[in-house]
């Protein structure tokens, strides 16, 4: 079954405008559970490496690519370079590497 | 009035680096946008409606997918949980008497960066001065990901392909320097690298979507996380108000 583009975007803006409103509208306090606010604390930081890894290196053409803009976007984050300089660097190592280093080899 | 007006100006201002970023940003998502099959009319729509980077990338590996709609709520209900710590976490700059409709505006204009100039403003938070920001940032959001759509078929494959870990970088200025900071958080980030690998590599679970497989592992890693390393309570400022109100 083929599902319509515009539903999807329907349902995906629908869910995140539930999330960023209801606590919001309805909440005046902190939340009081620790497991859940752990768990709340630490999902950004488990569902962006999930997604980062091994997908880094299956998009561009090259996997040696992918690898090399891995590596150097992590020392250049953990050198506390801003996002904009590391989207941009990652993009250039790839460029630069199946474009430029290819003839070398 | 002048106070909301000043307010808003101010916003614009500090929008105006955000809506810079975002631009160049949302054109490599543009990029994803594409490949999962969106019109640039389609991919404005979403940038619109979501403007999530993770999630809006989330959102069209579901669609890349053609996966059941329910799933879609699933995977935006995780990829954009920080959201709602984000939308608590505003509650407290406002006026109690704050009315609804400012509320659910402020609210529906979460992004990460609104949220950080909005949340480190002095004092309650004017919500005119998100209204500024957002007015800024999420056009210059919505039309870099439709320019990518529309660009991604007229740049070389060598390009597209460059631009194809732009996300990715985000991705890493976003977890990578907590990751120094808090070894759990560093953990937690190796574990993601470490089981999203595996589980890309076991061939009988080539029939789940990618976007079930990150809610999935996300939840894991999470729980067991929070179950074995809660965050201490005193890295949360002191807060002596736990009313919840039904607005």
């Amino acid at each position: 079954m083929t599902h319509n583009i515009y539903l999807y975007i329907l349902v995906a803006a629908l869910v995140s405008t539930l999330i960023r409103v209801i606590p919001l509208t309805l909440i005046k306090g902190k939340i009081q559970n620790p497991f859940l606010r752990s768990f709340l604390y630490y999902v950004p930081y488990a569902t962006l490496a999930v997604m980062t890894f091994p997908a880094i290196i299956t998009a561009p053409q090259l996997p040696i690519a992918g690898i090399l803009a891995l590596i150097v976007g992590v020392v250049a984050a953990w050198h506390g370079m801003n996002m904009m300089g590391i989207a941009a660097l990652c993009c250039v190592v790839v460029f630069f590497i199946e474009n430029v280093a290819v003839n070398f080899f | 009035m002048n106070r909301n007006k000043n307010a808003f100006f101010n916003g614009v201002r500090d929008g105006i680096p955000i809506a810079l970023g975002y631009f160049a940003v949302a054109f490599s998502l543009g990029i994803v946008a594409r490949r999962a099959g969106l019109s640039p009319i389609q991919g404005f729509l979403s940038s619109l409606l979501n403007h999530a980077s993770a999630g809006e990338y989330a959102e069209f590996t579901v669609i890349m997918a053609n996966a059941p709609y329910v799933e879609m709520a699933f995977v935006i209900l995780i990829t954009n949980i920080r959201y709602l710590l984000m939308s608590c976490a505003l509650s407290q700059k406002f006026n109690a008497n704050t009315p609804l409709l400012h509320r659910f505006m402020v609210g529906f204009g979460i992004t990460d960066e609104i949220f950080g100039i909005s949340i480190s403003r002095a004092g309650n938070l004017n919500p005119w001065y998100s209204y500024g920001a957002i007015f800024i940032a999420l056009p210059a959001w919505s039309v870099g990901t439709a320019l990518g759509i529309v660009a991604g078929n007229i740049l070389p494959v060598s390009i597209v392909s460059a631009l194809s870990v732009a996300l990715y970088g985000m991705f890493l200025a976003i977890i990578i320097p907590p990751s120094k900071k808090d070894k759990v958080v560093g953990g937690i980030v190796i574990a993601g690298f470490l089981i999203s690998y595996i589980v890309s590599k076991i061939p009988q679970l080539n029939n789940v979507s990618d976007s079930m497989k990150i809610s999935v592992i996300t939840i894991i890693i999470s729980g067991l996380a929070a179950f074995f390393f809660p965050i201490p309570k005193e890295n949360e400022p002191a807060d002596t108000d736990i009313t919840q109100e039904e607005a």
